[in-house]
């Protein structure tokens, strides 16, 4: 039996997707079979993250409409065997389009097939959080250290508390240590002790996500990226693994590190 | 560069994430204080419960609420009392 896990931050733009995108990939090189579910009707973009836009025939909403059935709609990603599939949104259709009952059924079909079914959620607190978060067994909240991003998941922390969400635990994502550093950014500490929630993980900030993102292909594959080795730890956390939190700097060479005392490239 | 500077000569500014910490902490005391009515309601009944035992009140009258002041947040409850029970019981 699956389990479903609901991607979630109330602000948009802080990486819900993005996550998505890598800790399915992450748990799909480590064999697990996972399902990436895109509830954001009307603005999908998890297709698009993962590189699979040209593949859609059906989706959510055909599905829930029963126009097909739900094997026909999963979209096999080649580059993991049988371990990823992607549930794309209805591009077309709105929010409303999906009741929290047909998802919850839905999530319920999957589980029976996959060990893990991550659900990316839109922003907001709507029906369409409400769908996605219907058949979730527990939650990655996801924020970035910024006032309005912890403000919101705090809002959302206490939604998903109100609905008895399982476990929920934070992300943080999009950190700067050099920032963090110098005081002009929160860290890791501070968030925590804000929110009261348990840590699943936390991703630098990483020029690496950009580029993966105009290829299609996630950074959690990237063997090199720093955002791609976090990634790869949240997914073994996810699991059950203790896996220590990555430095957060890279150890630099000496000519680096004397260009970043000259106030040369930061 | 000016980093380094600033550390050499002190800066005269706090670094901006305790400004970022004192906000957020002051803005989530208002957020988290925005509770249902139904839950006020519950606040209410037991601080009767509560109270009934040492004195008799207007229950009618009873009012609770939550009063959100610049850098605060109170929970205010107005409780008529009717008359003081004599054998107040004994701490």
């Amino acid at each position: 039996m699956g389990e479903v896990i609901v991607i979630t931050s109330g602000k948009g733009g802080v990486g819900k997707t993005t996550t998505a995108a890598n800790l399915g990939t992450a748990l799909a090189l480590n064999e697990h079979r996972v399902v990436l579910l895109d509830a954001d009707i009307g603005l999908r973009n998890l297709d698009v993250v993962m590189g699979l836009e040209n593949r859609i025939v059906y989706d959510l909403v055909d599905v829930t409409a029963k126009v097909c059935r739900l094997k026909q709609a999963l979209i096999r990603d080649k580059r993991f065997n049988e371990h990823l599939f992607l549930l794309p949104a209805a591009q077309t259709r709105d929010k409303t389009a999906v009741t929290p009952e047909e998802m919850k059924d839905l999530t319920e079909e999957l589980k029976a097939e996959f060990d893990f079914i991550l659900v990316d959620c839109p922003a907001g607190i709507e029906q369409g959080f409400r769908n996605a978060i219907s058949g979730a067994d527990r939650a990655i909240v996801v924020t970035t250290p910024e006032v309005s991003a912890v403000r919101d998941a705090d809002r959302i922390i206490g939604l998903l508390e109100a609905s008895e969400m399982g476990e929920v635990q934070l992300l943080i994502n999009r950190i700067r240590p050099r920032m963090v550093k110098r005081g002009d950014m929160m860290d890791i500490d501070d968030i925590i002790d804000i929110l009261a929630v348990d840590l699943v993980g936390v991703v630098p900030e990483d020029d690496c996500i950009v580029v993966a993102t105009n290829r299609g292909e996630p950074t959690a594959l990237d063997s090199t990226s720093r955002s791609g080795q976090a990634f790869r730890n949240i997914a073994r956390r996810v699991t059950g693994e203790q896996v220590p939190l990555m430095p957060l700097e890279a150890e630099e060479g000496l000519i680096a590190r004397v260009r970043h005392l000259l106030g040369f490239g930061s | 560069m000016l980093d380094i500077l600033g550390k050499v000569f002190g800066r005269d500014e706090a670094p901006s994430k305790e400004i970022a910490k004192e906000r957020l902490r002051l803005v989530l005391v208002h957020d988290r204080a925005t509770v249902s009515p139904q839950f006020l309601e519950l606040i209410k009944e037991e601080v009767i419960a509560v109270i009934t035992e040492y004195m008799e009140i207007d229950t009618d009258g009873v009012e609770v609420s939550i009063h959100s002041l610049e850098r605060s947040v109170a929970l205010v409850a107005s409780l008529p009392i009717k008359r003081m029970k004599r054998a107040v019981k004994a701490v």
